[in-house]
């Protein structure tokens, strides 16, 4: 199974610059339904109102952070299974084990290509598709 | 403390004696009392300007061997000004990409109007059959040109479009080292502000003590990477990720 092109994503990143790139190369990438939000204090509520099928979200935010963010959704019933790629600046080896403890399905670091966001988002569906 | 209660004890004791000798009426006696207050009022003074010298001189010893602001000084403001360096270097690449992009994109686009405008003015003129038939050969020719034209430029102008996009990832990073120097910038101004409160020691252990912690802390998330300052455990780019990853069953 590839990724459906309708699925609603949300972007999560306290740079609105970062947010609006992310969110230019998913239209690239035909993915039109998204949306975004500054942190995970914003974004949790969002998600738990349903309906989001994908969260892309960076790590070093203020208020709740991305790490933060990841177990919440995976402590919540309704979205432990929701697929999460995190995209952030943050680079040592200790917290991207970390995130993949946490249960995160993607890791890419900033800088990052737009070939590498695709790479990424097709991986972690098929995997998903795969799975049954 | 004791000696200063020690110091009032004796004050008491002689003003009582000062007291009994006044009212007794011995002249002689309140003289002598009297002095013997004035010389323990000297050796008090005597006593503070010791303490205060005390005082200067271990003032000027911590100023000499204040090893966090040293450090600050010969690593962290150094450090800080490589990072702000980085920072200039982001973002003048990411204009000059920007900018590239855009000059480039316009190269692509000169022309293209206005030529467009004559062949479909040409157009026109053919469906009014206003057209000879060499006149049409000529469109035809100038029309196939124009359409690849089109599919060449049209793929240009998109793949530069998307490099002006993407040249815009400067701002969350440079952002975010900003804020790392202007956490430096904190330091140093609470390291300044327990340098002067030196003479109330309490304060400054209080202030020393969470200086430490934040530098402890390991858990700290890093940020971006500067070149010349990584961190030794960071990987080198999304491949490293990739490996990492997938070495934990990813």
């Amino acid at each position: 199974m590839s990724s459906d092109k309708n699925m609603k994503i949300l972007i999560v990143d306290d740079f609105s610059t970062m947010r609006r790139i992310i969110k230019n190369l998913l239209r690239d990438l035909g993915y039109n339904n998204t949306a975004e939000a500054d942190d995970g204090n914003t974004a949790l509520p969002m998600l738990k109102k349903g309906g989001f099928d994908f969260l892309i979200t960076d790590w070093n935010m203020p208020g709740m952070d991305g790490l933060t963010l990841l177990k919440n959704v995976r402590a919540e019933e309704d979205l432990k299974d929701l697929p999460v790629l995190m995209v952030t600046a943050e680079s040592k080896r200790e917290q991207i084990i970390e995130a993949a403890q946490a249960g995160v399905n993607g890791y890419i670091v900033k800088p990052f290509t737009a070939a590498t966001l695709k790479e990424k988002i097709d991986k972690i569906f098929e995997r998903i598709g795969s799975a049954g | 403390m004791s000696t200063e209660a020690s110091d009032l004890d004796r004050y008491a004791e002689k003003a009582r004696e000062l007291l009994n000798h006044a009212e007794a009426g011995d002249h002689e006696a309140v003289g002598e009392v009297l002095d013997e207050l004035t010389r323990l009022r000297e050796t008090e003074l005597f006593r503070e300007v010791g303490k205060l010298t005390r005082e200067l001189h271990e003032a000027l010893k911590s100023f000499r061997t204040d090893n966090r602001l040293s450090e600050l000084a010969a690593n962290d403001i150094p450090d800080a000004q490589d990072r702000l360096n980085h920072v200039i270097e982001l973002t003048e690449n990411a204009a000059h990409k920007t900018l590239t992009a855009l000059e480039e994109s316009l190269e692509s686009l000169s022309g293209l109007g206005s030529e467009g405008q004559e062949l479909a003015a040409e157009w026109k003129r053919f469906r009014q059959r206003e057209l000879s038939a060499t006149e049409f050969r000529d469109l035809s020719r100038r029309m196939d040109a124009f359409f690849q034209r089109l599919e060449a430029e049209g793929a240009t102008v998109q793949s530069k479009l998307t490099d002006a996009l993407m040249a815009q990832d400067y701002q969350d990073l440079t952002g975010q080292i900003i804020r790392r120097v202007m956490k430096l910038v904190k330091e140093v101004e609470d390291g300044l502000v327990s340098l002067i409160s030196i003479s109330a020691p309490e304060r400054a252990t209080e202030r020393r003590k969470t200086a430490d912690k934040r530098v402890a802390d390991p858990s700290e998330l890093e940020g971006p990477q500067v070149p010349g300052h990584e961190s030794d455990t960071a990987v080198q780019g999304q491949d490293e990720v990739d490996d990492l990853l997938s070495s934990l069953g990813f």
